[in-house]
């Protein structure tokens, strides 16, 4: 169960985050979804031999960083929690695609090449998305989901969904720790009793679940996420997507890259 | 999830890999680099239509007991998806889809509504699978599950009667068709958004033996665990087992939703990638008349470079293992990076670009920093 | 000012699996009353104030709130005049701020977000804890969290404050400050709990819950000092009732 553990704290890490204050935090959540969406289909339309373009997209990430004033290592830990999986599936290009490719004098695998390129692109993708949620939070989230005219049902679902995940796995955490004490030297649960004990997990849990959805209702839910953050749409708003979609689609059609190389070098290509 | 060496030698390429690929990387959740915009594009407006409908259906049949449940089951789904459990006899691990679980206990539609929440859950806080994979995630995991393995397999076996053996073999029989499919759909969305290497064979190979495996571990706890709540709760799965029923006609509407919605933004897309001119002078046509504009030259430049450089369409290649060079695709995507990659421009441009992405964003953040011990 | 009144007439709750928790209960409590409801284990407590609640509805009888019935329809109206405090605080606190949570309420009817902010102030002060509002709960200390959860409540400014087992759990001092709070809250009060000494000290009026029927219902220090009554019942005098352990003098 680290792995659980685990994942609840970067869960809650994020959360955390998302309550801090700064320039980035206080852009239109409407907007920051839709700019990581676009971001994302800008970046991932590159083909698989490209490297040198996707550099200006590095500004992206970096950026919101830089304003949002988040800490950097444990951002970072998380995306570099990420990498392995990627890294699984590219490692072989090298050994699948052994056509070679003069770079400069050095022949190499056109395999690295995408591989490089696979590997660029998800960090980049992987980076966007937890930037998102860091700056925005899940609640916020969901009312941009609602703007968008996604029906109460779904958000409400996901907004459930959510907070019951630290419930569940608390009490996950709870049964295995009962259940390994008394099963020394066994590793995880032993495949006989997993069929009780997941069931018995998800029938506490429901129970705890409905006091909780009870004592939403008993507050006066409805349905209806109300943050008392009316957040309205200003010009900064409006800048912030405007202009990262001017420079997202220029980024996109020039080769910035080999323009400013081509000043710094002279060299005409 | 867990970091595994990646050692790998080229002498048994296949077994290798297989291993790398099993023992880490869990490609039913796929990551966002491995789709192409138009395939992610696609797949997300096809499960959009899906969960539409199924919202449509789920809302008329709400009670209060539902929504909390939907919400367990999710985190439920959720958090055993972290569970990573020993394969016996080959030495890898797994962990189950949860999508058989849902639709048995939550009905198809609440069930794949709920498998979409959790995929969005994921794909904002872990990364896994981002968020251009997560129509392809939420039709791989849900759709086959739901609304093809539930209804015509589990359904039809556990008609009438309901006890322990035949809840094991329905889910059995479900996990591993469910899975079998899911897996396969995999396979066929990398190709088409030809961003990986594999040739569609080795594919294959790898991920059809393996989740067969994971759809059998995933029958066999799926049924023990409906099993559990059937006799601890039977009337949890008496109102889903009442609710909708799940006719030929339900399905069929499904379907049509999803091949309408696969067919048109299929097209779309594709027709506006499409780097053929004549698709442009076909809107021209119809738009200004005429197949030729002469005022308008400049612009029709512009359109036919942005064309050009928005060339989506991938490679369609589906290689081969002794060929290595079949591009079968008229894509403008070829190997164009050679000219701008390879020459000192490029790359001098390209670490240039990426300098100053850093240091702006090293002084920014200086800047703050400062910012803060003066005012704190 | 209406009188807030509160009556349970001929309650009785069957659960799905034919166990038959409320058997037939009847009482009325009135305006400004602060009435514990005390009783063993699965007597009943807990049902009864789900029923009084309307979270649970009853196989056959009723519950009236100033005369009006609680019904389907009447839920949402009387729901704003009832609050209640759930045994478990983490049932209640879901939230990433105490703020936040307290803010819940107020915030589910609408209220301007200016009011909103006086009510946490008000609730928060009320139980102390006022220094927590950005702190999140779930990093909070068993009483904290309870106090947090009783804010979250009164920032509804309910007429009846309906409370599951408040000092359970608690530490000395968290418990005194909740049994404090209590005393000084001038509404109408029910508190179920085994914690006799604190009902003793912050009820005047008991009723005895026994296998889903009343089994006493009068003065507090009457009740409370009925040790055969009280043992019948599966319960013991309070503690500050009986000989000093060391001495064995009252």
């Amino acid at each position: 169960m680290p792995d659980i553990s685990k994942a609840l704290y970067n869960m809650r890490l994020l959360d955390d985050l998302a309550q801090k204050d700064s320039s980035v935090h206080r852009i239109n959540s409407l907007v920051k979804l839709l700019t990581t969406v676009i971001y994302l289909t800008v970046v991932l339309s590159f083909g698989r031999y490209e490297i040198i373009r996707l550099m200006p997209f590095v500004f992206y990430p970096v950026l919101v960083f830089a304003f949002s004033e988040l800490p950097a290592a444990p951002v970072i830990k998380r995306i570099l929690l990420v990498e392995p999986l990627v890294i699984g599936v590219g490692i072989l290009n090298p050994l699948l695609d052994n056509q070679r490719i003069l770079l400069g004098n050095v022949a190499v695998s056109r395999g690295w090449i995408t591989f490089i390129s696979l590997f660029i692109k998800s960090s980049l993708a992987v980076t966007a998305g937890i930037l998102l949620i860091a700056t925005t939070g899940m609640g916020k989230l969901a009312s941009a989901l609602r703007l968008l005219k996604i029906p109460k049902v779904f958000v409400l679902q996901l907004l459930l969904t959510y907070r019951y995940i630290y419930l569940l796995t608390e009490e996950a955490a709870r049964m295995m720790r009962a259940y390994s004490l008394r099963a020394p030297g066994q590793k995880g649960v032993r495949l006989k009793h997993l069929g009780s004990f997941l069931g018995q997990m998800i029938l506490r849990t429901f129970d705890r679940a409905q006091r909780l959805y009870d004592s939403m209702v008993l507050r006066g839910f409805n349905g209806d996420y109300n943050t008392g953050i009316k957040e309205k749409l200003k010009l900064k708003d409006f800048a912030y997507l405007v202009g990262w979609i001017l420079f997202f689609t220029i980024a996109r059609i020039f080769d910035i890259p080999n323009l400013l190389g081509v000043l710094l070098t002279g060299v005409i290509v | 999830m867990n970091a595994v060496n990646t050692d790998c030698t080229e002498r048994n390429g296949l077994i290798e890999s297989n291993k790398i690929l099993y023992t880490e990387v869990d490609i039913m959740h796929m990551a966002d680099a491995l789709i192409s915009p138009i395939v992610g594009g696609t797949m997300m407006a096809a499960s959009a239509g899906i969960a539409t409908y199924s919202i449509k259906k789920v809302q008329s049949d709400m009670d209060d007991k539902k929504i909390p449940f939907m919400g367990v089951m999710g985190a439920f789904v959720f958090a055993a998806q972290m569970i990573n459990f020993q394969i016996p006899g080959t030495g890898a691990s797994g962990h189950i889809g949860g999508g058989l679980l849902l639709a048995v206990l939550l009905g198809p539609y609440a069930g794949f509504l709920t498998m979409c929440s959790i995929l969005l859950i994921q794909a904002l806080f872990f990364a896994d699978g981002g968020l251009l994979a997560l129509g392809c995630n939420m039709f791989n995991l849900g759709f086959y599950t739901c609304f093809l393995a539930y209804p015509l397999i589990y359904k039809r076996i556990t008609r009438g009667k309901v006890n322990g053996v035949r809840i094991f073999v329905a889910s059995l029989l479900s996990s591993i068709v469910g899975l079998q499919l899911g897996a396969f759909s995999v396979v066929v969305e990398t190709l088409l958004s030809g961003k990986t290497e594999l040739p569609f064979g080795t594919f294959v190979l790898l991920m059809q033996p393996i989740h067969l495996a994971i759809g059998v571990m995933e029958g066999i706890i799926s049924a023990a665990v409906i099993g559990f709540v059937w006799k601890a709760r039977p009337e949890i799965m008496e109102r889903t087992a009442n609710s909708g029923a799940i006719g030929s006609i339900s399905m069929k509407n499904v379907l049509a939703v999803f091949l309408v919605a696969v067919v048109l933004t299929g097209g779309v897309l594709s027709w506006f990638a499409s780097s053929n001119p004549d698709g442009l002078e076909w809107s021209m046509e119809k738009t200004a008349g005429t197949s030729e504009l002469e005022a308008d030259g400049w612009i029709y430049n512009v359109m036919s470079r942005l064309q050009n450089k928005m060339a989506f369409l991938p490679d369609y290649s589906f290689k081969t293992a002794a060929d290595d060079e079949v591009h079968t695709s008229e894509s403008v995507e070829k190997w164009p990076a050679v000219s701008s990659g390879t020459s000192v421009s490029g790359i001098v441009g390209g670490v240039m670009t990426l300098a100053m992405a850093m240091s702006v964003g090293a002084a920014i953040r200086l800047a703050k920093r400062k910012k803060r011990k003066v005012t704190a | 000012m209406s009188h807030h009144k509160l009556e349970v007439r001929n309650l009785q709750f069957v659960y799905p699996d034919g166990q038959e928790a409320i058997k037939n209960i009847s009482f009325t409590i009135h305006h400004g009353e602060s009435v514990g409801v005390i009783g063993a284990n699965g007597a009943g407590k807990s049902t009864l104030m789900m029923l009084i609640m309307g979270v649970l509805f009853p196989t056959s009888g009723e519950v009236l709130v100033e005369d009006v019935p609680l019904t389907k329809k009447t839920l949402p109206m009387i729901r704003q005049r009832l609050g209640m405090v759930f045994q478990n605080p983490d049932d209640q606190l879901f939230m990433t701020s105490v703020y936040d949570d307290v803010a819940f309420g107020p915030r589910n009817y609408m209220m301007d977000e200016r009011e909103v902010e006086n009510r946490v102030k008000e609730a928060l002060e009320a139980v102390g804890i006022a220094h927590l509002k950005d702190r999140a709960p779930y990093k909070l200390s068993g009483g904290e969290k309870r106090s947090a959860a009783i804010a979250a409540v009164l920032s509804m400014q309910p007429d009846i404050l309906i409370m599951d087992e408040p000092t359970s759990g608690l530490d000395p001092r968290a418990r005194r400050r909740v049994i404090d709070f209590l005393k000084n809250f001038k509404h109408t009060k029910i508190i179920t709990g085994h914690d006799l000494d604190m009902v003793f000290e912050t009820c005047k009026r008991v009723i005895v819950i026994h296998q889903g029927k009343v089994a006493a219902d009068g003065e507090g220090t009457e009740i409370l000092r009925n040790s055969k009554l009280l043992e019948n019942c599966g319960l013991e005098m309070p503690l500050s009732f009986r000989n000093c352990p060391v001495c064995g003098r009252l």
